[in-house]
């Protein structure tokens, strides 16, 4: 409303902070271009090119990039990645082809922490502290098989940041159940039969938590769907020396039996139900949360996935689709991730 | 045998040469599609695109402008009196609330009023000569646009003043006579020629005499209709656009304290305000059907009754005699009809007001070859040309909503085929793109915001005064309002697509509004680009085979 006894001054505090579509669209020209995302820029350097064999709608191929640009573009382009087997490996790197177009070394599926830490080492001892260095992999290669590796980087705090692309199995080999697989999920391994059909209840492993216990510098959770939050979160992570981890959602439609243009859609009920907080840790405490802009509830995000099929089909599991529910209630509880609803409060 | 293992006999090579096109079942195609607004506005104008100038704030706003006045030269006044049908086709009603598109308009139209900006005359002079009778909407309209093309053109209107109904009929309390005039002004200031108190009796006569080359009619519908009200001598009954007009014209009509009126449009509501500010104490609408059932907006019903007037729904009047109006009560029958009921009551009062429709004068066409008149109205075709060559007609005169915006609109396309038809031609309007849905969109990605409103005058001060009723919102009000536009089915360069993309297939080609284009050596087809697109500006389909 105008209020004619306003004064000059009055009228310039209350300058329009309203954007059209804000922060929640990768660039807007409405924004300052500092403000748009490293993906908005022409100039992006595309760490991961054109030409990969990642399926239609990837979402650990659009990770990847979104995670790498932004680094890049943090160090100035001096950038070394080693990267776990997986399917980010297979998919960009068949030999002799290369979509990386950044200096980037093959691993093992379980050492690629310590390859990496070997990195950090060696450029340390040539005195290029100039040089940053990534390690990355899929859940199976962080979770799972190189966990010991991850660990002991973490515990000696070498200088390395990690990225987890999260898709929830082992999908190059066949979508087998990893230790990050949620309850309920149909893999190859965890059936969709019998009294507790798919993957079991129980603690998986908390990736992001068991980082945080290590008490790093930092720590983030992050979905594709937020591209501004993800960047800003690498950008905090390059900030820093020292051991970083970053944990990304990233939908796999052949895994998850979903359709390739519903990778972010995905993504984003994934945080917006609460089964996946986004959050940043600093020295193993949590400092900022991505608070949920229009709570749903978590049957919208299981239907589209047929990993999920057996819950709502002939034979419906609502006790098991409530279970679920109460997994996301209680991290919203747990985070804090309800705000007043309100922009600011959704960061933009 | 090598001396080399046989990893390293393999160039290197990047992934580029890998086409991963040949994937592709379907493919994402870059589209425009017809936003809600535009498609609504009776006068064709292209709101998104104005607004989307707008949207960028200060260097924008005479942009915006400019793009507007393309196809309306009022915008200043549209902003106030237009019913808004762009507002109730708005996509975003159905997130929040609809875009006040009016406000923003009404803010372009003061700011050029405000700045001086100037319109600009176009195509070069066609050597023809073009005569418009009447200076109301539809013909300033007319005008306005045949200049543009390069016609000569000349209005002629009986009145003393130009603005037809909106100065005649639209009160100043809706529309301030400085913003109608600096309109009008400025239309003029293009080099048409206005001949006010000048009546047209026979058009081809006129057309004649002035060597012109066509003709377009806008007289408007100026004449109150009557009903017959059996009344005694001394009752005073005038009907209300007589009262309107005469007001305009410096008469200060005596009404007395109770007055009461007969009508259920938006020329019932404007009496029965005018009425309370000229000192009424009780204003009373009488209305033989119901409130649902009245043809009067619901803002205008809304205002009045904030101003105190009084309404008597499911009345006739039977009789005025003595100070004493006997009402006869009324009942909707099954197909919504009201019947008399036989019951009656009384309401005093001093004075009566006719508002139950106006007619056109139509005697300047009378013996033209060709004409056709129905319903009291001139029949005109698609190109709004009547059935005599040469004469178009448009406005309150021709069948359809009379309202000033459709006017605004029937002047800007009878001037095209006017244009047209004096090339010797004929005007293909532009093909019309598919509607863009609300379904369409993906609304995640608009931030939330709840629509500005405009300021009102305290109803006191309404009751005392012809002080304009609604205000017009500061600038960073309509920069907040312009921004909450979807942009439903038009690129608005959000980068969107170019971010998505995780086969980095989508080419940004440039600054903002230069747009992209799919890559299709390297599109597998996922749909991402069109399933995140806010505004539906991307479709899939399917590849050819």
């Amino acid at each position: 409303m105008t209020e004619p006894t306003e004064t000059e001054a009055g009228k310039r505090d209350q300058r329009v902070r309203f954007y059209q579509v804000g922060s929640h669209v990768v660039g807007n020209r409405l924004l300052d271009p500092e403000q748009r995302t490293v993906q908005a820029r022409m100039d992006r350097s595309n760490t991961l090119t054109s030409g990969h064999r990642a399926c239609r709608g990837c979402g650990e191929a659009l990770g990847a990039r979104y995670v790498l640009d932004a680094a890049m573009r943090a160090s100035e382009g001096k950038l070394v990645a080693a990267n776990a087997t997986g399917c980010l490996e297979v998919f960009s790197t068949p030999f002799p082809e290369s979509s990386w177009q950044l200096p980037w070394i093959h691993s093992l599926f379980g050492n690629a922490p310590a390859v990496a830490s070997g990195v950090a080492a060696a450029l340390r001892a040539k005195g290029r502290d100039d040089i940053r260095v990534v390690g990355q992999g899929g859940d199976g290669g962080t979770v799972d098989i190189g966990f010991g590796c991850l660990s002991g980087m973490f515990e000696r705090n070498d200088d390395v940041l990690y990225v987890c692309y999260d898709n929830e199995a082992y999908m190059n080999t066949g979508v087998q159940r990893s230790g990050a697989t949620p309850p309920a999920a149909r893999t190859a391994n965890t059936k969709p039969i019998g009294e507790h059909p798919g993957n079991v209840f129980g603690q998986g492993k908390d990736m992001p938590r068991i980082a945080m216990a290590h008490g790093i510098p930092y720590v983030a959770t992050a979905t594709v769907a937020e591209p501004h939050d993800l960047e800003r979160k690498v950008e905090a992570a390059m900030s820093l020396r020292g051991a970083r981890y970053i944990h990304v959602f990233v939908p796999c439609p052949l895994g998850w039996g979903a359709e390739p243009r519903d990778t972010i859609k995905l993504a984003r009920l994934v945080k917006e139900t609460g089964l996946f907080p986004v959050f940043e840790a600093s020295d193993g405490e949590v400092t900022g949360v991505s608070r949920i802009r229009r709570r749903t509830p978590v049957e919208e995000y299981l239907r589209p996935q047929r990993r999920y099929a057996h819950l709502f089909g002939e034979h419906p599991r609502p006790d098991i689709v409530e279970r679920l529910q109460a997994i996301a209630d209680r991290n919203i509880r747990e985070y804090g991730l309800l705000g007043d609803g309100s922009e600011e409060e959704a960061g933009w | 045998m090598s001396a080399k293992p046989y990893a390293i006999t393999l160039d290197v090579g990047s992934s580029l040469a890998n086409k991963t096109g040949s994937w592709r079942e379907e493919r994402a195609v870059y589209v425009d599609r017809m936003p809600p607004c535009n498609d609504a506005c009776p006068a064709g104008e292209n709101i998104q695109a104005w607004l989307y100038e707008a949207e960028e704030g200060e260097g924008g706003y005479e942009r915006a402008w400019r793009k507007l006045v393309e196809d309306n030269p009022l915008p200043a006044v549209m902003g106030r009196v237009c019913y808004h049908p762009c507002e109730t086709a708005c996509n975003r009603a159905q997130l929040d609330e609809a875009v006040g598109i009016h406000s923003v308009e009404r803010f372009l139209g003061d700011e050029a009023i405000r700045r001086g900006w100037r319109l600009e005359r176009g195509a070069e002079p066609s050597g023809k000569r073009v005569l418009v009778v009447g200076a109301g909407p539809s013909g300033l309209s007319a005008a306005y646009h045949l200049t543009r093309l390069g016609h000569a053109v000349t209005i002629h209107d009986a009145g003393p003043m130009a603005g037809g109904m909106m100065r005649f009929g639209i009160p100043r309390y809706r529309l301030p006579r400085d913003v109608l005039e600096a309109e009008i002004e400025r239309i003029l200031d293009l080099g048409v020629e206005l001949e006010l108190n000048h009546k047209v009796d026979d058009v081809l006569e006129a057309m004649r005499e002035g060597d012109f080359d066509a003709a377009f009619l806008a007289v408007g519908a100026h004449i109150g209709r009557r009903a017959y009200v059996p009344a005694g001598e001394a009752e005073r009954i005038v009907d209300a656009v007589s009262l309107l007009e005469g007001l305009e014209e410096g008469e200060k009509p005596l009404l007395g304290r109770r007055v009461a009126v007969y009508g259920g449009g938006n020329t019932a509501m404007d009496a029965a305000r005018t009425a309370r500010r000229l000192g009424a104490t009780d204003a009373v609408v009488v209305y033989r059907r119901t409130r649902e059932r009245m043809p009067a907006h619901d803002f205008e019903v809304a205002e009045a009754e904030e101003e105190g007037v009084m309404m008597r729904w499911l009345s006739t009047v039977k009789h005025f005699e003595d100070g004493k109006l006997l009402l006869e009560r009324m009942e909707l029958d099954d197909s919504g009809f009201p019947q008399p009921t036989g019951e009656t009551e009384e309401l005093e009062a001093d004075s009566l007001v006719l508002a139950l429709g106006q007619e056109a004068d139509l005697s300047l066409l009378d013996g033209v070859p060709g004409i056709e008149v129905a319903d009291g109205v001139v029949q005109v075709g698609p190109n709004m040309m009547t059935g005599h060559a040469g004469v178009f007609a448009g406005g309150d005169m021709v069948p359809a909503e009379r309202t000033v915006t459709v006017g605004v609109g029937h002047g800007k396309r009878a001037a095209r085929h006017i244009d047209a038809w004096l090339r010797g031609g004929e005007h293909e309007p532009a093909p019309r793109h598919e509607l863009a849905g609300f379904d369409m969109l993906n609304t995640w990605y608009y931030s939330d915001a709840p629509r500005a409103e405009q300021p009102r005058l305290e109803a006191v001060r309404r009751a005392s005064g012809f002080d304009e009723v609604v205000g017009g919102l500061d600038e960073s009000n309509t920069l907040f309002e312009a921004r909450r536009c979807l942009s439903c089915g038009n690129c608005f360069s959000c980068d969107n697509c170019y971010g998505v993309c995780p086969d980095n297939a989508v080419i940004k080609l440039g600054a903002p509004g230069e747009r992209y284009e799919i890559d299709l050596d390297f599109c597998k087809g996922c749909g991402l680009c069109v399933a995140e697109c806010p505004c539906g500006a991307i479709e899939m389909v399917p590849e050819e085979t």
